[in-house]
């Protein structure tokens, strides 16, 4: 099998906008022969624009794709070589079970004693076998999605594309159909391009993952590695649950948080920086010995989880942290608490403060984002570009969007053990960074404010 | 007892609107010149209606009112899944206008319609005849058919034709293989409409069917009630007619119970 490392599918610099809305922002993947690869993300992340561009139904902006070194742009999705499984099944009502399934046979010109026994292959391979000629409308969701997967593999495509396929059914449903889709996958040798938001789902079932969010990748990898080194707090929040946390490299090998020094593994951050630490809520090991713990806490609530119990801790030094554990603790009681060097995962921070490009209006007013803010006397003149550095900390959202400066949508929370970090998306599509301790929902509108002292102005050059 | 006053009111009421058919019916089965003088039972109406004869110019209009309804039916079906189809897959503010535009015609008044068709041919010389007669009819029974056609498309899963052209089918193999058996009943629907609509119109025919003796069955009776009394024919005709209308709306109804049913199934 020395092909099996040959790349079947190759991304270039893809990029696709719907009106003002950039969906897909510079893609760039290679997927190899016969993997099983996920594409993960919230919704409206891009993951199901990048496959109908894959699958031909839209056309990209910018950029190419590739199958087998031949440029594929411009073929019409009638002439692609994949097949796709779609969301919400598509059959063709008006067809039984196997006119479905010949579909694409009879218009390929398969001769018909080829069509009846490719057709009872497939159906056999779906676990439907007799149920030919079945009207689809008398099938239950999971029948129907066996019937939209037979009615793709019948025609032997190279690559077998999934939109969600699983996500209109019950989870036990869901959970049988993961196992069948995965034998599927090893018996039939050929490429799937997985989509679905269920982060659960892409670990179990995927070789590779691709980790989406706002349309750009953000990490590439198999499931273990991206649920151990996640490169971002995103990527660390969406796959599973963690403990994301503010730190400070103090050299090589220990790192500062929540109050407390740790032996670490991770190099090469340089002296005194500022990082993100996750350590994941079973990597937290609780114990009764209050002398030999790393440091200490009160157990705040404990919630029986089925496997394990799933516990929300309170450190010496005012950090949440959530624990899960086989053993219940009481709540209320004083625990000591220890992790592994190995199991603290240190990441760089994508940025340490917000920073806005503007240009002063007067001396003590300037312009950007596309409002005005007061700030104190910097001596410079209407008309100089600056750029202007706030801390999360310093910027205040207010309930009513017409309190603020400008407003915006809270587009992502992230908590941190003793305050959120939010991600504010205003109606510019500018983002800002905001570090507060009151509680926001997701897709909130609120007004943003500077104080004039916060503004930490900088002449640009 | 209120049940029972409820129950009077309803058949009253419905013996009123269906009396005059019901005349017409029963007195279609004498030989009587007159209306309302009974001479005995008699099928003599129904036989020379068809064997013609005398009634030559009658049969003719029956022929003219069938064939026309056959093509402007036919026609219209065409053009309504067509234009349904391509108004459908418009978005946002070009496809309420469209739909508004549609909507128009079904409201305007038929009289208003015949005037501005009447204009319309005379103005471009056309001269008015068979042809006239079928391009308006045409014109005012399209509208209808997008209207049975646009519910079917509404209904149908977005992702279907996408599948179809996944699978291998051309644009235009896909719109013959998926879309037009997904809003063949709309279209069955559409045609049974515009075919009553077409026999059943006035109007319209009477402004464009020009003055070279083309008569339809709604003119020609409007012409033999002018000349005073009415032809005894007429009254089998009025039942056979009554009978056969009754006959599609039953059809329509059956079917749009069934796919009702169907959609409830899915």
């Amino acid at each position: 099998m020395a092909k099996q490392s040959d790349t079947i599918i190759k991304i270039e610099h893809l990029s696709k906008s719907f009106g003002e809305k950039r969906v897909l922002d510079d893609i760039n993947l290679d997927i190899k022969r016969g993997e099983f690869v996920t594409l993960l993300g919230p919704s409206g992340c891009g993951k199901t624009t990048l496959l109908r561009l894959l699958a031909g139904f839209a056309r990209a902006d910018e950029g190419k794709i590739s199958m087998e070194g031949r440029d594929i742009s411009d073929i019409p999705p009638h002439k692609r070589p994949l097949n796709t499984v779609f969301q919400r099944y598509a059959l063709f009502p008006h067809l039984n079970v196997f006119d479905n399934i010949a579909f694409g046979l009879k218009l390929n010109k398969v001769p018909s004693k080829d069509i009846e026994s490719r057709v009872r292959r497939a159906l056999k391979m779906v676990s439907m076998t007799d149920y030919e000629s079945r009207d689809v409308n008398s099938l239950s969701g999971g029948q129907q999605q066996r019937v939209a997967i037979a009615r793709a593999i019948v025609n032997r495509p190279q690559v077998l594309l999934l939109d969600e396929p699983l996500a209109a059914l019950d989870l036990k449903m869901r959970k049988d159909m993961q196992m069948e889709l995965k034998e599927m996958h090893s018996t039939l040798g050929i490429t799937f391009i997985y989509v679905t938001h269920d982060q659960e789902e892409a670990l179990t079932l995927s070789d590779t993952v691709v980790v989406f969010s706002e349309g750009r990748i953000q990490q590439i990898g198999a499931p273990i590695d991206i649920y151990n080194e996640p490169v971002n707090s995103f990527v660390a929040d969406f796959i599973g649950e963690s403990n994301i946390l503010n730190g400070t490299m103090i050299r090589d090998r220990e790192v500062e948080f929540i109050g407390h020094r740790f032996e670490c593994i991770d190099e090469g951050f340089g002296q005194n920086t500022a990082v993100d630490v996750v350590i994941r809520p079973e990597d937290i090991y609780l114990i009764n010995n209050l002398e030999n713990a790393a440091f200490t806490g009160t157990i705040k609530s404990c919630t029986f989880k089925g496997v394990h119990y799933e516990m929300f801790v309170e450190t010496d030094k005012g950090y949440e942290l959530m624990i899960q554990d086989y053993n219940a603790f009481e709540v209320g009681s004083t625990i000591g608490m220890l992790v592994k060097p190995s199991d603290i995962h240190v990441m760089r921070k994508e940025r340490t403060c917000n920073t806005f490009e503007g240009t002063m209006i007067a001396p003590d007013k300037v312009e950007m984002l596309g409002a005005e803010f007061e700030c104190n006397d910097t001596g410079l003149k209407a008309g100089d570009k600056v750029r202007v550095r706030v801390d999360f900390r310093n910027v205040s959202l207010l309930d009513y969007k017409e309190d603020g400066a400008l407003f915006g949508e809270v587009k992502f929370i992230l908590y941190k053990g003793d305050h959120y970090h939010l991600t504010v998306l205003t109606d510019n599509g500018d983002n800002i960074y905001v570090d507060t301790n009151d509680i926001w929902d997701n897709s909130d509108v609120v007004g943003i404010s500077i104080a004039p002292r916060h503004l930490r102005i900088t002449k640009r050059v | 007892m209120k049940r029972f006053f409820a129950q009077l009111y309803l058949w009253l009421l419905l013996a009123m609107l269906y009396a005059p058919i019901v005349i017409i019916g029963i007195f279609s089965f004498t030989e009587s010149k007159v209306l309302g003088n009974w001479t005995g039972f008699s099928t003599e109406l129904y036989t020379s209606l068809f064997n013609g004869g005398a009634h030559h110019s009658l049969l003719d209009a029956i022929k003219n009112t069938l064939s026309i309804a056959l093509i402007a039916a036919t026609a219209s079906t065409i053009l309504g899944s067509i234009a349904a189809i391509g108004i459908f897959n418009m978005r946002g503010r070009k496809k309420q206008v469209i739909n508004l535009l549609n909507d128009i015609p079904m409201l305007n008044p038929d009289i208003i319609t015949g005037i501005s068709l009447f204009l319309l041919f005379v103005s471009l010389g056309i001269s008015q005849g068979y042809t006239t007669v079928v391009l308006a009819h045409i014109a005012f029974c399209t509208p209808y058919v997008v209207l049975n056609v646009m519910p079917r498309l509404q209904q149908m899963n977005p992702n279907i034709y996408e599948a179809a052209l996944d699978l291998g089918a051309t644009p235009m193999q896909a719109l013959r293989k998926v879309i037009i058996p997904e809003i063949r009943p709309g279209m069955i629907s559409g045609f049974i409409l515009a075919f009553t609509l077409s026999i059943d119109d006035f109007a319209v025919t009477l402004f464009t069917k020009g003055n070279e003796g083309l008569e339809t069955l709604s003119t020609y009776i409007y012409a033999d009630a002018r000349k005073g009394g009415l032809t005894p024919e007429l009254r089998p005709l009025s039942t056979i007619i009554f009978a056969v209308v009754l006959l599609l709306l039953i059809i329509i109804n059956i079917r749009a119970k069934r796919n009702a049913k169907r959609n409830q199934a899915m």
